[in-house]
């Protein structure tokens, strides 16, 4: 059955859009991979930023100036200006749907300070923002009725071109995981909100096993651009061996970074690239790393940053109210993503992005903390409202045949690959080699290693697949195809790396550590044609 | 380490059984242990997993009996693990959670209109803070025992989710919240306090329960099986 609005993915971004697309009168289905509230959303602690001033004095101005000085002029002004003036409504308008944010004394939302910030800007609901914000969007779509289907993952989006016009959207395939079965959704229009890429770290990321870039890869396939690639944030404090996150939020409330020595070595409140990169100097010296909360107080820590405590118990042994906790930086946030207009668009008529998977080109080369939820309400109304809209114009034919078949058939095959190689195994090996070759810190020596390892994997592919050939909820098989994706998305992220022979923000070269703004102020644009990868610079 | 977990799958001939795996792994949690296996000894061992930080709600299963997140739970030499139970199994550790999200909506669990005022002392927040730190890891929902007596029990998360909402001094028409609840509701939980007991996040859905039970109360319901007992010895038939 035919919606006007297909919305792939269910995190905040997804519900968002979802939402305002039926406010438009849009008939709207939203498919996820899980279920909606299992989404990476939830797992965003620190807040989300506003200049209320409920903490402190602060302006739209100031918002704007932090986000522009930590994007290091790889950000559009017009859009990180729409991004901060619509901050103030965003934070009204999920509060006043039932979002349970704290408060302050004078009953208005409570606000703190995170990194770059040049005030108490983030507003947030204990540790649990991201949490609070996902459930409540959640029973609003519920609300409203909006037909949400669970457990179907993105397998490619169907796109026609016809002869001398642009490609237009026409729906996506999914594989249906209970069932094991590839279905076909049309639609109107089309809004990608799948979520990041951070898991080609593997297990040095803070993120869900889900965040596998499933829709950048689908989008790049179908036709779409890719932009920025490069950039992918490492947050300064996940903990050592598990690498999970513990927000920023413990800083912003005055915890320190000390090194072996005891000794503290940076500030702590710099933006997220100069604070990694400072625990990264301090880790290849030998040191190792802690974050110190031990003088904020245990009633502090209860009633603030009552996850990081769990966490840090049952992760590394320790209490943080008593204990130092042993910290790395890992990948948090990918700045890249589906290139995407002012009104959300993408190059493919009808087809839209948004939240972690887009790139609105307002992080730039490196994100701000409590950004990412605001970007997912400001740029998610956005989508929901322009994809509906074209939605109601749309008077093109729709064939998904073709395409059906054809991804029945690659299912098919890719049951039938040789299994000699484990792609478990390489995995965790890309997961390393990415670590260190292209992480904090790069090198067009370790980057073009990379590439080489990369390319290698890739041409072994059909030697992989998975040994499990059940139908019914085969985990094997959905991981073999995220792993799919992200060895596709890797590529693009390396040879992005390679081409910026410059230092921006979270893209970092050792080997050319200086800014250069004469021949890199630009962003990159990646594309295929005829499967052939391209890539360039644009202003 | 060795442990047991309980296989599954809904394909033709293919029987329930518990499969043991010896793994080499110490003071590790459950999904640790579960990816250890996944990726090493058998890819076709099926499981939900996602955040590892106990905030997403996907890897809620049983350990010996009891609703434990994986994520969370530091496995033990001789645990056996299965699915959670009151959702129909679809492989392995993985159950359908569709039916059971769907009580959100049969019970209304949200704002019924958009509020418009943002002063919101601390107090009144506080009054619903742990409520609204509900993951939907279905756990409360697996242990309660209602599910055998009647399928169409909205259920701990739902209705702890009602009391989220009607205790929100931004809704504005708590009275049909409670409407909503009188049926398959606040009246059909034993108050067992199983729900309390299992829960990740440390909330008791069976305190919500009867903090509704109040609010029913003083908006002029009352216990229909008490009324039903009560009504039948006026008639003068038998009353036990």
């Amino acid at each position: 059955m035919r919606s006007d609005v297909l919305i792939i993915g269910a995190g905040g971004a997804g519900l968002v859009a979802a939402i305002n697309a039926h406010t438009q009168g849009a008939k709207v289905k939203v498919i996820t991979k899980e279920y909606p509230t299992r989404s990476q959303t939830c797992m965003a602690q620190g807040g989300i930023n506003a200049a209320l001033g409920n903490a402190s004095q602060d302006s739209v101005q100031a918002h704007i100036e932090n986000t522009l000085m930590s994007a290091r002029g790889i950000a559009n002004e017009d859009a990180v200006r729409l991004l901060c003036e619509s901050a103030p409504e965003a934070v009204e308008w999920l509060d006043s749907i039932g979002v349970c944010f704290s408060r302050t004394k004078d009953a208005k939302i409570a606000q703190r300070t995170l990194g770059g910030a040049s005030a108490a800007r983030a507003c947030y609901a204990q540790d649990y923002t991201g949490l609070k914000i996902l459930h409540t969007l959640y029973d609003r779509c519920n609300a409203l009725g909006i037909e949400m289907l669970n457990e179907r993952c993105l397998v490619n989006l169907v796109t026609k071109k016809p002869q001398k016009e642009d490609a237009y959207i026409g729906g996506a395939t999914f594989l249906n995981i209970r069932s094991g079965e590839v279905e076909t959704y049309e639609a109107s229009s089309v809004i990608v909100a799948t979520g990041g890429y951070s898991r080609i770290y593997d297990k040095h990321s803070t993120n869900s096993t889900s965040s596998t870039g499933d829709g950048l890869a689908a989008a790049i396939r179908a036709g779409a651009r890719l932009s920025d690639m490069e950039f992918v944030q490492f947050h300064p404090t996940a903990l050592k061996g598990s690498s999970i996150l513990i927000s920023e939020s413990a800083r912003g409330a005055g915890g320190y970074l000390l090194n072996s020595k005891g000794e503290r070595f940076t500030n702590e409140l710099a933006p997220r690239d100069e604070v990694a990169r400072a625990i990264d100097m301090e880790i290849q010296k030998g040191e190792n790393v802690f974050l110190d909360i031990r003088h904020l107080g245990e009633e502090f820590i209860n009633s603030e940053l009552p996850q990081e405590r769990k966490l840090a118990k049952l992760y590394e042994n320790i209490d943080p109210v008593y204990d130092l906790i042993p910290i790395k930086p890992v990948a948090h946030y990918t700045m890249g993503g589906i290139e995407v207009d002012e009104d959300s668009s993408t190059k493919i008529k009808g087809l839209y992005a948004v939240g972690e998977c887009a790139n609105h080109r307002v992080h730039g080369a490196n994100r701000l903390g409590g950004n990412s939820l605001l970007e997912l309400v400001v740029f998610g109304r956005q989508a929901g409202v322009n994809a509906a809209k074209y939605a109601k114009i749309f008077d093109k034919t729709i064939d998904t045949d073709e395409q059906t078949q054809s991804d029945k058939n690659l299912v098919e095959e890719v049951k039938k690959f040789t299994n000699q190689i484990d792609f478990y195994e390489k995995r965790a090996f890309i997961g390393n080699i990415f670590y260190n070759n292209a992480g904090i810190s790069r090198n067009d020596r370790d980057l073009k290693e990379a590439l080489c390892q990369i390319h290698q994997i890739q041409k072994e592919l059909p030697l992989m697949g998975p040994k499990d050939k059940t139908k019914a909820y085969n985990t094997n098989l959905v991981e073999f195809i995220e792993f799919s994706n992200m060895l596709e998305l890797c590529e693009i992220v390396i040879v992005c790396a390679i081409n910026r022979s410059e230092s921006r923000g979270a893209h970092y070269r050792s080997d050319i550590p200086e800014q250069n703004d004469v021949d890199y102020k630009a962003h990159t644009i990646t594309y295929k044609e005829a499967n052939l990868l391209y890539a360039d610079f644009v202003e | 380490m060795r442990i047991k977990i309980a296989r599954y799958v809904s394909e033709a001939s293919t029987v329930k059984k518990n499969i043991e795996y010896d793994v080499d792994l110490e003071d590790a949690t459950l999904l640790e242990l579960l990816n250890e296996i996944k990726t090493k000894q058998d890819p076709t061992l099926s499981y939900s997993s996602g955040c590892r930080s106990s905030i997403c709600g996907s890897c809620s299963m049983r350990v010996n009996g009891r609703e434990v997140l994986a994520c969370a739970y530091k496995v033990k030499d001789g645990d056996f693990v299965e699915p959670m139970k009151n959702s129909a199994v679809i492989r392995d550790l993985v159950v359908d959670m569709d039916r059971a999200y769907e009580f959100n909506a049969k019970a209304k669990a949200w704002q019924s209109s958009i509020a418009k005022t943002m002063s919101l002392s601390q107090e009144s927040m506080k009054i619903n803070e742990l409520q609204s730190d509900c993951i939907l890891c279905g756990s409360c929902y697996s242990v309660c025992p209602v599910y055998a007596v009647n399928e169409e029990f909205l259920g701990p998360f739902a209705l702890t989710r009602i009391w989220r909402y009607v205790s929100d001094k931004r809704e504005e028409e708590p009275k049909e919240k409670i409407d909503t609840i009188q049926t398959n509701g606040v009246w059909d939980c034993t108050l067992c306090n199983e729900c309390t007991l299992v829960c990740p996040q440390g909330i008791s859905s069976k305190a919500d329960i009867e903090k509704l039970r109040m609010r029913s109360v003083a908006s002029g319901y009352s216990d229909p099986s008490f009324a039903t007992s009560f009504g039948s010895s006026f008639d003068g038939s038998p009353s036990f």
